[in-house]
């Protein structure tokens, strides 16, 4: 197989708040002998809030980062969930907007930059799922996770709107019924575990303006995974990630229940089955204290 | 062409009748599907052939009044509408068919919508304008003009997105998807007067626009595809063009994204938590700060990282922003 490379757009999450999620990026590639080229002129994708602010600026900046991807020649891929969503629905929107495209563009001709509408946009759950394999990733498991009941955590902005994102998913998912994360979980040799709330919302995107919503819906997420027997969660977004990891006070005492559970970023989880050390991949970074290994 | 002609499905169907039962139940049925049926069809013939008391809403059957939405497995359709074989493939051959909500059934599949109708009549859902009595022509709209709707004229109140929000589910003040689509559609309307008085509704707290988690869900689940959270985005946009955004923690939430953008290329999540909650406010989160400060999660601001190429970003914020604030 020739060689896997794309143009890694962090965010920022993986820059600051979940410095784990950036270690073990780079770890798992090494692993898979996937090439990241860092787009280190990448800005902030707006989170999906900037949009609310100003949508045309948000427009603007999240075509300049995909820009950048181009000039590389790479698909970009992404590694956190809302990422992938406002990139993903910035190429959308230009794509099929002619005016709009044009507008964007008179924009970045003024630092010297086009978006053309060349590179595709993948997250790096769907580039190790479609691109890599799982096939080859189960073949590679030296530590099983056999011992575990592990509790996929989707999160919205991979799965839905599915339109949008089947459009970049080589083999697409049903937002109702994804299967992307709980096949990665049984290649790692793990068990995955149902629970109707591994599709539904954590609630980070309102922690602020809405905290007893966002703790609501963080708490019955939680509770749902342990209800399932879940040992452990797993997502592919590092918003879910510290949302589940960092709030369950919060989210036990609007439950009126105590919940938590150690949460692995989905790179986490695949590099302790390719057998990388705890240490390279940032699990003494959690605040819910990941004590199985 | 399907090959698959018909199949086995076995449906479980919640039943319940307040007026007579404690708890609802499900009743299990087993039925040879073809693939021409739609999930309305089951449901008739359950009705005319195993048990003439199941109940249910039907009208149209043209996927274009509402009333006959109800989940399939969790996933809000139009009875009317889905095939069964489209839903087969995603969810196999066990389907369960519920009220939209089962917390406000009647009885079976017919659900108590008043808070649903309760939102939408709050956000004024009509065209407020001044017209003559006897005005000597039409009031004509631009086909451009009425591109501005973005197809929320489409909705068809099912109720679908409503009881699919999580949002909602938790928070009984918020007004949810298809009030805010509504509220979108009459604001976008050239020919309506009302709309900073509908902006005023959908920007208070609890109830407004700054409520929703930004899930998606309603635009999955919406039958009609009006898309009700790019309506919300458009309406948070109004807001700030209408300048009446409150100077709050919602806004500033939003706004904070740009000065950050401005000062490092990417996100100060620390100071976007100062700045939207102001220096009192944002001491509640110093217990969570402080475990995560501990385990290497918070960048201190001497070490905040950059942007390559800030210029650049710099220059096209000053150039392309839109609104102030
Ligand atoms: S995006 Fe917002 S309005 Fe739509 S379902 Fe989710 S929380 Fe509700
Ligand atoms: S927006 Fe769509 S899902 Fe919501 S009530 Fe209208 S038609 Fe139904
Ligand atoms: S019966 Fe009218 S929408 Fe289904």
């Amino acid at each position: 197989m020739e060689k896997l490379k794309y143009a890694l757009f962090t965010g920022c999450t993986a820059k600051e708040s979940t410095p784990e999620q950036m270690m073990s990026t780079l770890a798992v590639a090494n692993k898979l002998g996937i090439e990241l080229v860092e787009l280190t002129e990448a800005s902030c994708c707006g989170a999906s809030h900037l949009q609310d602010y100003d949508d045309f600026l948000s427009l603007v900046l999240n075509a300049r980062n995909i820009a950048y991807a181009e000039k590389h020649g790479l698909t970009m891929v992404t590694i956190c969930n809302t990422c992938q969503l406002n990139t993903a629905m910035t190429k959308h929107r230009l794509d099929h907007n002619a005016e709009l495209k044009a507008k964007v563009n008179a924009k970045l001709a003024e630092v010297g930059l086009e978006y053309k509408g060349t590179s595709q946009i993948t997250h790096f759950l769907y580039a190790i799922i479609d691109d890599f394999g799982l096939d080859k990733i189960k073949e590679m498991v030296v530590k099983p996770l056999s011992q575990f009941n592990i509790a996929p955590f989707y999160g919205c902005h991979n799965i839905r709107p599915s339109e949008l994102q089947n459009e970049t998913h080589k083999s697409p998912e049903s937002a109702y019924k994804p299967t992307s994360l709980d096949d990665l979980i049984v290649a790692c040799g793990g068990a995955s575990v149902d629970y109707v709330e591994k599709t539904k919302c954590c609630g980070f995107h309102a922690e602020l303006q809405a905290p007893r919503t966002a703790a609501l819906l963080t708490g019955n997420a939680v509770a749902g995974a342990m209800d399932a027997n879940a040992d452990w969660m797993v997502t592919p977004c590092p918003l879910c990630h510290l949302k589940l990891d960092t709030q369950t006070h919060h989210a036990s005492v609007a439950l009126g229940r105590e919940v938590s559970l150690p949460v692995l970023h989905m790179q986490q989880m695949v590099g302790l089955a390719l057998g990388c050390t705890p240490a390279e991949l940032g699990l003494n970074h959690h605040v819910t204290k990941v004590d199985f290994v | 062409m399907d090959t698959i002609k018909s199949q086995q499905v076995t449906f479980k169907v919640f039943r319940f009748n307040e007026e007579t039962d404690y708890l609802p139940y499900y009743n299990t049925y087993t039925l040879d599907v073809t693939h021409e049926e739609v999930v309305l069809d089951i449901l008739n013939r359950i009705k005319w052939d195993h048990d003439g008391s199941l109940s249910y809403r039907r009208s149209c059957r043209h996927g274009i009044c509402g009333v006959c939405s109800i989940k399939v497995n969790g996933k809000g359709i139009l009875a009317c509408k889905s095939r069964l074989f489209d839903l087969v493939e995603v969810f196999g051959n066990e389907i369960t068919i519920e009220p939209l909500s089962t917390k406000r059934a009647i009885k079976d599949l017919i659900i108590d919508k008043k808070d649903f109708w309760d939102n939408h009549a709050a956000i004024k859902p009509y065209l407020v304008s001044e017209i003559e009595e006897h005005p000597a022509q039409e009031h004509l709209v631009s086909p451009h003009d009425a591109e501005k709707l973005l197809e929320a004229d489409y909705c068809i109140q099912c109720g679908a997105c409503h009881y699919s929000c999580p949002a909602l589910e938790v928070n009984d003040s918020f007004f949810g998807p298809a009030a805010f689509a509504a509220a979108y559609r009459f604001s976008a309307d050239v020919r309506d007067e009302a709309s900073v008085d509908r902006l005023h509704i959908v920007n208070e707290e609890a109830q407004g626009v700054w409520d929703c988690v930004k899930c998606m869900e309603c635009a999955e689940v919406c039958p009609k595809e009006v898309n009700p959270i790019e309506k919300i985005t458009k309406l948070h946009n109004m807001v700030f063009e209408a300048g009446i955004a409150k100077n709050n923690v919602a806004t500033r939430h939003a706004v904070g994204f740009a000065h950050s953008i401005e000062k490092h290329g990417l996100l100060d999540e620390g100071e976007l938590v100062r700045y939207s909650e102001g220096n009192i406010g944002v001491l509640k989160h110093v217990p969570v700060a402080l475990k995560m400060f501990a385990k290497g999660k918070i960048v201190l601001p001497w070490n905040m990282p950059k942007a390559d190429k800030l210029d650049e970003i710099k220059k096209l914020i000053k150039s392309s922003s839109t609104v102030k604030f």
